[in-house]
């Protein structure tokens, strides 16, 4: 072996040895890794009643119900496969909305119900103009031929593109 | 026979000729994207339909991001080819990588720290995204540290080149951050297969300064280069030679 083929060994060493190292403990806290856990999750038992822990989905189309005069708000957070009802005492983030994503971090009380402190919203990879936005909605509202209206439209767009997803 | 522009490439006083003479061809454009890019991105694009205004630091945050990553990958290659082929010339260019890596590293994080304020509701979580991207710029300043460090010029080119190959393993990591686990922040737009999350009007300005953002990197690159290869050769004759031409 040539000293040029030793150094080269040595690099090739080196990158496949940090590789699987890396792959191996990212797998090892892969719980902790991840931002969230979703409703699915929550529902499988994967977290012990009083942990503290961040829960991330979708917002249940017209779910969201505020009270009068407090900034008390609930809404039901949904994976498509299973939701969870989340209580919130503070004021929502700008980006929040029924039918797009957002993180929340509490924890479940006796109830099932989760208590959240922090709510976040998440955001989607979509980025379009206003008029194009307006018109999309229109379009779907007419699509729906009025049965179920503009806000069921507007949620089916939404359900299309789980922005938890993301096609690489 | 055919590697001899290679070997020519590995020589610094040819070296420092090209660079100097390829600098304006990528200074130049670079101007010109960045400046058209900014026009089409602050004035002419339209607002987002949920983010507004606020959207518009992507045309900063975005470009800054990428070459945050792809400096790391371009350092990485040159360090592992001069550790490999013993060549002066990409120690140097290595070298002259990491304090601009980092310049970019820092603008996405701040610049992304801004913008999560008002859209997500935080300036900073530990996000996988988030956290990795301020891993990258720890491995940067650890690299800039270490070579600081050793005064022998051939120890620290050795030495920080095995640093900066082992930190390349976070750049796919940052890369499928997004896909990988589930994280705050969102898929990518643009750096993806298949057909981008945005309309022409928004994606042309961004497109712009991406390409304007990689050849002002490429140009500030050849600057800081010749300076290395000048520090490092500083007792050959053909660098006095050149300082009595200039």
């Amino acid at each position: 072996m040539t000293p040029r083929q030793r150094r080269m060994t040595l690099v090739a060493v080196i990158v496949v040895g940090v590789s699987i190292a890396s792959a191996l403990a990212l797998r090892a806290f892969r719980d902790n890794v991840m931002f969230y856990f979703d409703p699915t999750k929550v529902a499988a038992g994967e977290v012990k009643r009083g942990q503290r822990f961040r829960l991330g989905g979708m917002v249940v189309q017209g779910s969201l119900t505020r009270t009068p005069g407090t900034l008390n708000v609930s809404f039901a957070v949904t994976d498509f496969k299973n939701s969870v009802p989340v209580k919130y005492d503070q004021v929502l983030p700008d980006l929040f909305r029924e039918g797009a994503g957002m993180v929340a971090y509490g924890r479940l009380d006796a109830s099932g119900t989760f208590v959240a402190d922090e709510v976040l919203a998440k955001h989607d990879e979509k980025y379009m103009p206003p008029e194009l936005a307006r018109s999309l909605k229109a379009g779907q509202a007419a699509a729906a031929g009025g049965a179920g209206g503009a806000p069921a439209a507007a949620g089916a767009a939404a359900a299309a593109t789980p922005s938890t997803g993301g096609t690489q | 026979m055919a590697w001899i522009w290679f070997h020519k490439l590995g020589s610094p006083p040819h070296f420092y000729r090209l660079a100097g003479r390829m600098t304006p061809w990528f200074a130049w454009p670079a101007l010109l994207l960045c400046l058209g890019g900014l026009y089409g991105g602050l004035v002419s694009a339209p607002a987002d339909y949920q983010q507004g205004e606020g959207f518009r630091i992507i045309y900063v945050h975005a470009p800054a991001a990428w070459l945050s990553v792809m400096i790391y990958s371009a350092m990485a290659v040159y360090a592992a080819v001069g550790r490999i082929w013993r060549i002066n010339v990409c120690h140097a260019l290595a070298a002259s990588c990491a304090g601009i890596g980092a310049s970019f590293t820092l603008v996405a994080l701040v610049t992304g720290s801004l913008w999560g304020r008002p859209m997500w509701g935080t300036y900073w979580e530990w996000d996988p995204r988030l956290t990795s991207e301020l891993v990258l710029l720890f491995l940067y300043l650890g690299y800039m540290g270490l070579r600081s460090a050793i005064d022998d010029t051939a120890r620290a080119d050795r030495a920080s080149a095995v640093l900066a190959i082992v930190g390349a393993v976070n750049v796919p990591i940052i890369h499928y951050s997004v896909t990988w686990w589930n994280s705050l922040h969102q898929a990518p737009s643009v750096m993806k297969f298949g057909k981008s999350s945005m309309p022409a009007s928004m994606l042309i300005p961004l497109l712009m300064m991406l390409l304007g953002f990689t050849l002002f990197f490429v140009a500030i690159m050849l600057v800081r280069a010749r300076g290395e290869v000048l520090r490092r050769e500083r007792g050959a004759q053909w660098v006095a030679e050149a300082a009595v031409e200039a």
